[in-house]
């Protein structure tokens, strides 16, 4: 799937679109939509009385053009729809080629066999090398390689994924630049991810969303009592006028354009081109949702769990400062420093050796040792260097103070009160502490800093304007915690953070009716992004994460969460907007028509009383049935791009956003059909086809 | 409009939110179960209405289970009421020898009172006997504006509780609106009105010799009872059938005020009530002021009606009391049509029409502007509903109501309580007019003519009760077809929405932030009056402008019905 910078569609998407909609003629396409289906009826119903009257010979050309405009309201509906399908068709096309006819090298019983990929099943083991496609779904056992991605994310730096740990996870249709890897194969074919995301592309299951079926419930109940208004206009009309020419001139084509007119057409054909499109806007931020439940879910979340790192700070923390304890000076403590990070290969570990360089200008001259780098680890949340030179071993050791002051007093020193203060001063100001010692003595604190975001605040901001609460996750100190929380401007947050403790905050807010959403990518995350009414997984995180989740995030960008809830919201603004706009569009319609339909009855000087409704001075009953019925379908192709690209968000509070959408939508709906029906009748007159 | 009649309007209003907001208090209190400290004294009395009929107050009940108690509670007493007056004939208190009534004009009746509707196809001081009147009407007049109590309690409930499912108790709900609520101020009201001569009495009709030498009929009776109720009870359902015009019912001035002053009081103090139940005062505040938004225009349009008059007539005091003049019969037939009330100061066929206009859509509206006791709020609950679920999806978040989410299950319920009353509406008069049951009835040609029938079916489907006079009513067909109509029209919203409250009561409950659509500001107030008169208008313009338009339009053009 390639980043989609097309315009909202080009020609070709367009004449697609077009026959699309001829094929969406078939009555089973039709009945999955009430309110069109109710069209299609009235189509075909004028369409025979029509070709009865043609073979009669007693032939109108205003039944003719209701019928041509019925058919046209239907064409245009199923046009829409076919216009927001095709996009994720030709994405789903993409990634099918992705995994077309792919062959795996299974190993079985310690040799390589060629298999096809659709033979690969849970629990084989394969390998695969540079240059080689991967077939199937898998976890790396044994290896290290780099991958390219972009078929599935769009995204051309290859990564890293490597056996163990939290980037082990390969998928099918995704390449092996470099190096041996050997896989688990963890999903059945025609069940891996890539076929995963195919489906959703294209919407094969798409589910209907709740607030779906309640709009679906309300649109079957206004069409309800339409079809009733229509027909118990007959019994009206008959009492009011004993005229047959009158009580006949309420005729079957003019009761189905009354009826087509009142019932929700706008909303009712644009309805699954709505939805359709919201799936794809998410698509275009390359974020996948499972379902369009999880989309509309997004819409309601009000808490949002972001982590601290690669959201709201940049991921590297870089150290700012040494400060050394008492009777410590500051190049032994520089020197110390840079020593301990000399194997340090992680940006902080940089951001030391390069602050030392640059500011105290220290060299170390390591040859001649032997080196022991020991890695930092979440249990021992230290790291340092064994230099072991002529005998001697210096161990340098840098980390979290209370991991020092273990290992310190653990080899007989002890911990001076003079770090303790260091500790929490750096601390206050958000800062992450860590203390330098070598062998049992403590040297000093070098301050890392943690650089916000820059716009984060006040994006966090409109977020609170829209009601949405953030809490920052971070493994830090509550200390440091509560200095970055200020800085970025987020409403809580979770220090010193586990899996457990997430899960036991989502739950908690979720018992007071809060929606959470959060963003995760490791293994011990998965239970946290199941339980939260809306998880993103990161592409880059491991099978599990990918499976708790209900949204993928392509590009593995933490910051998109926060887009994932506006396309969640526009979703749902469309909707309503459209609703309300097809709700206030009848006023006009019954202004247009019952005018015409009640012009001969109740005549006092040559002239209906009734037509005083007519309050657009339309030139006559069929001019003015037939405005309505041509608007009626005309609008629905001038909201197709509406519906496409969703009703403008505005991060703003609830107030504001329905006063303007009730103005735009609600307002706008009544004025608008009157200004264009009677646009549509003067042209008609022009064009003298009434 | 001369002075002291826009005196007497700004008076009117001001009184009654001055009595509606303490006694909205009242009632939250009541209903809460927590019995102020003055009327406790009759606890006891509440005790031994338990004790008798084995009921236990204190069991909170599901949804179902307080339907299931409301429904058969209800059932008996159409039972009951339908046997009584068949067979008035043999029971006591019937000083003028009154014949049992026919199995349709008891059916019609007795699904009047029960419903809360007081529809009358009869004249009360010529075919019923006392004892039909009180035991028999007068408890449903009482019972049934109880049962509308009780429902507003188990809303309330419905949208505080959380994850709870129970809506409280019907037995309880129902006794304690009557005998704390209805009860107290019914006996206020009669006292009041007996001051000012209204009839209390037991003894049979009086025969005058007239100066000419003709025997003229005095009917008399226990009215001054039957008619607080009627008023308070948003009843409507005359002692007289001349209802309130009938100067025993209603003679002096004051005894027009207070009655007008009772129509509009409970339905309002209800909607202070659910607010305080609610512990959110503003939310009452608002509702009430959307049906202040709905209704003074429409006072407003009937006044300037009235007092233009007709082309070729000065004043058009025709089927008005002189004693009341245009504006207090204007003022009480926008009431009484608001409130489902349904008591008639004047012959509403004999207004303009488009003060008529004005009447009918109030009804069309389905009684939800003030409405009828309880119903007239829990209407508009309904039309809440649909308004949330589409500001909701207006501003992007899943629709809810004081936080709680209003799903498909709400959303369809709320639609079927809402459409189905119009959907027998438009049926039923498009049938009536096509059809000799319906025609022969009518006294009147052309759009007046289908006003009567339209007024006919909205008044019984929306329970409110009051004719546009002029139809004969009395019928096999229309008696059975209207008792229908007010059945239906009571239940098909009665009972979704004490389902809806009971689901919502399972609910969580969303905590506000300003993501959440508020429900007490001035945005809220005219979207709810929008969707009601959308939907009102949107179902019903057809058939209004072939009627009360038309006859405008006719009018002003120099034709009249």
């Amino acid at each position: 799937m390639r980043k989609n910078t097309k315009p909202l569609f080009n020609s070709e998407d367009v004449i697609k679109a077009i026959k699309d909609s001829f094929t969406k003629l078939s009555p089973k396409v039709q009945l999955q939509n009430f309110v069109m289906f109710v069209v299609y009826l009235g189509a075909i119903l004028t369409s025979l009385i029509t070709i009865r009257e043609i073979a009669s010979g007693n032939f109108s050309s205003f039944n003719l053009q209701i019928t041509i405009w019925l058919w046209f309201t239907v064409l245009f509906a199923n046009f829409a729809e076919a216009l927001a399908e095709g996009k994720g068709k030709a994405q789903a096309e993409s990634l099918r080629s992705a995994k077309e006819n792919l062959t795996a090298k299974r190993i079985k019983g310690g040799k390589e066999e060629v298999v096809s990929a659709t033979s690969l099943h849970i629990g084989d083991h394969y390998s695969c090398s540079a240059g080689e496609v991967i077939p199937a779904d898998g976890e790396i056992v044994e290896g290290i390689a780099s991958v390219d991605e972009s078929a599935i994310t769009g995204e051309s730096a290859p990564v890293i994924r490597e056996s163990g740990g939290d980037r082990s996870a390969v998928t099918a249709g995704t390449k092996v630049l470099s190096d041996r890897i050997v896989i688990r194969v963890t999903a059945e074919p025609g069940q891996s991810y890539i076929d995963k995301l195919i489906a959703m592309v294209e919407g094969a299951n798409r589910q209907k969303t709740p607030n779906e079926i309640a709009l679906g419930i309300l649109l079957i109940a206004l069409t309800a009592v339409f079809l009733l208004a229509v027909i118990t206009l007959k019994g009206f009309i008959h009492y009011s006028t004993t005229e047959d020419a009158i009580r006949a001139g309420y005729s079957v084509p003019v009761m189905i354009a009354l009826l087509v007119c009142l019932i929700p057409t706008t909303i009712g054909g644009l309805l699954s081109a709505i939805g359709i499109s919201g799936m794809e806007r998410l698509l275009k931020k390359n974020v996948i949702a499972k379902s369009g439940k999880a989309v509309e879910a997004a819409g309601d979340v009000d808490v949002l769990l972001l982590d601290k790192t690669g959201t709201i700070t940049l991921g590297n923390r870089m150290a700012s400062e040494f400060i050394p304890v008492e009777m410590v000076d500051d190049i032994t403590l520089a020197t110390a420093a840079h020593l301990s990070s000399a194997k340090d290969e992680t940006p902080e570990g940089r951001s030391i050796i390069q602050l030392a360089e640059i500011k105290f200008n220290i060299k170390t001259d390591l040859s001649g040792s032997t080196l022991e780098y020991i890695p930092f680890a979440a249990e021992t949340r230290m790291s340092g260097l064994n230099i072991t030179k002529d005998g001697k071993v210096r161990v340098m050791r840098k980390g979290a103070s209370d991991a020092i002051e273990r290992f310190v007093t653990g080899n007989g020193g002890n911990f001076p009160q003079s770090a303790r203060n260091i500790v929490k001063s750096v601390a206050q100001q958000g800062g992450t502490p860590l203390v330098v010692c070598e062998d049992a003595r403590v040297l000093g604190v070098i301050h890392l800093k943690d650089i916000v975001k820059s716009g984060i605040k006040e994006r966090f901001g409109q977020l609170r304007k829209m009601g949405i609460k953030t809490i920052m996750i971070t493994g830090d100190n509550p200390l440091t915690a509560a200095a970055i929380a200020a800085e970025a401007g987020v409403d809580d947050f979770l220090a010193e953070a586990t899996p457990e403790m997430k899960l036991e905050r989502i739950r908690r807010e979720q018992a007071q009716g809060h929606m959470i959403a959060m963003v995760g990518d490791g293994t011990n995350d998965a239970p946290a992004l199941a339980q939260a009414d809306v998880g993103v997984a990161m592409n880059t995180g491991t099978q599990a994460a990918r499976e708790a989740g209900n949204m993928v995030d392509l590009d593995s960008n933490p910051t998109k969460l926060i887009e994932v809830v506006e396309t969640g919201k526009q979703l749902l603004m469309t909707r309503g907007a459209l609703t309300t706009f097809s709700i206030s569009n009848d006023v006009a319609k019954y202004f247009a028509i019952l005018p015409a339909i009640f012009a001969g009855i109740y005549v006092v000087k040559g002239r209906g009383v009734l037509e005083g409704l007519d309050i657009m001075n339309l030139h006559s009953p069929q001019s003015a049935i037939l405005s309505a019925v041509i608007f009626n379908a005309l609008i629905i192709v001038a909201l197709i791009p509406l519906a496409l690209r969703g009703v403008k968000y505005r991060p703003l509070g609830a107030r504001e956003v329905l006063g303007r959408n009730l103005i735009v939508y609600g307002f706008g709906g009544l004025i608008v059909p009157f200004i264009g029906i009677w646009i549509i009748d003067h042209i008609l007159v022009l064009l003298n086809l009434v | 409009m001369p002075r002291q009649d826009v005196l007497s309007l700004v008076i009117y209003f001001i009184g009654l939110i001055f009595l509606a907001y303490p006694l909205g208090t009242y009632i939250s209190r009541v209903l809460e179960g927590d019995i102020p400290a003055f009327i406790r004294w009759l606890k006891p009395l509440e005790g031994i209405i338990y004790k008798v009929t084995g009921c236990n107050p204190g069991t909170d009940q599901k949804a179902r289970h307080y339907l299931k108690d409301l429904l058969a509670f209800n059932l008996a007493g159409l039972i009951i009421l339908f046997t009584l007056l068949l067979t008035q004939g043999m029971l006591p208190l019937n000083p003028q020898n009154f014949p049992g009534l026919t199995w349709d004009l008891a059916f019609n009746t007795a699904t009047s009172f029960i419903t809360n509707t007081n529809w009358q196809a009869y004249s009360g001081e010529a075919s019923l006997s006392y004892f039909s009147q009180m035991v028999g009407l007068g408890t449903q007049n009482f019972l049934s504006a109880a049962t509308g109590l009780a429902i507003v309690a188990v809303l309330a409930r419905g949208l505080v509780r959380k994850e709870s499912g129970k809506v409280g108790n019907f037995s309880a709900d129902l006794v304690r609106s009557t005998i704390y609520i209805l009860l107290p101020l019914s006996i206020i009201l009669a006292i009041l009105l007996i001051s000012q001569g209204v009839v209390q009495s037991y003894s049979s009709y009086i025969v005058a010799r007239t100066i000419e030498g003709a025997d003229h009929i005095i009917p008399l009776g226990p009215a001054a009872s039957q008619i607080a109720i009627k008023q308070l009870g948003t009843n409507g359902g005359g002692f007289f059938g001349m209802n309130s015009a009938h100067p025993f019912e209603n003679p002096t001035p004051f005894s027009n005020f207070l009655q007008v002053l009772a129509i509009l009081l409970i339905p309002l103090a209800q909607v202070f009530a659910f607010g305080r139940m609610l512990k959110k005062p503003k939310e009452g505040y608002a509702l009430v002021t959307t049906m202040f938004l709905l209704m003074l225009p429409l006072l407003a349009l009937a006044l300037i009606s009235e007092h233009q008059g007709i082309p070729e007539l000065a004043v058009n005091l025709e089927g008005k009391e002189v004693r009341t003049g245009i504006t207090d019969s204007v003022l009480w037939g926008i009431t009484t049509t608001a409130a489902s009330n349904g008591s008639v100061n004047a012959m509403h066929s004999s207004f303009t029409p488009l003060a008529a206009l004005a009447f009918i859509f109030q009804i069309l509206t389905g009684e939800v502007i003030f409405g009828g006791s309880g119903s007239g709020l829990y209407g508009m609950a309904l039309y809440a509903i649909i308004t949330l679920f589409l500001a909701g999806l207006m501003v992007g978040r899943s629709p809810e109501w004081l936080g709680k989410k209003i799903e498909a299950y709400e959303v369809r319920l709320a639609l079927i309580a809402i459409l189905v009353p119009c959907a027998l509406i438009l049926i039923g008069v498009s049938i009536g007019l096509t059809h000799p049951w319906g025609v022969t009835a009518l006294s009147h040609q052309g759009p007046h003519g289908l006003s009567e029938l339209l007024y006919g079916f909205a008044s019984t489907v929306g329970n409110n009760g009051s004719a546009y006079a002029g139809l004969s009513a009395n019928s096999p067909v229309l008696n059975t077809v209207f008792g229908l109509c007010m059945l239906i029209g009571r239940f098909v919203v009665l009972i979704p929405i004490v389902l809806i409250a009971g689901n919502i009561s399972f609910k969580k409950s969303t905590p506000v932030s300003s993501g959440t659509f508020p429900t007490d500001g001035p945005l809220f107030i005219i979207l709810l009056a929008g969707v009601v008169l959308i939907f009102g208008a949107l179902t019903f313009f057809p058939v209004l402008a072939l009627g009360p338009i038309a006859e405008h339009l006719l009018m002003a053009a120099g034709q009249y019905f």
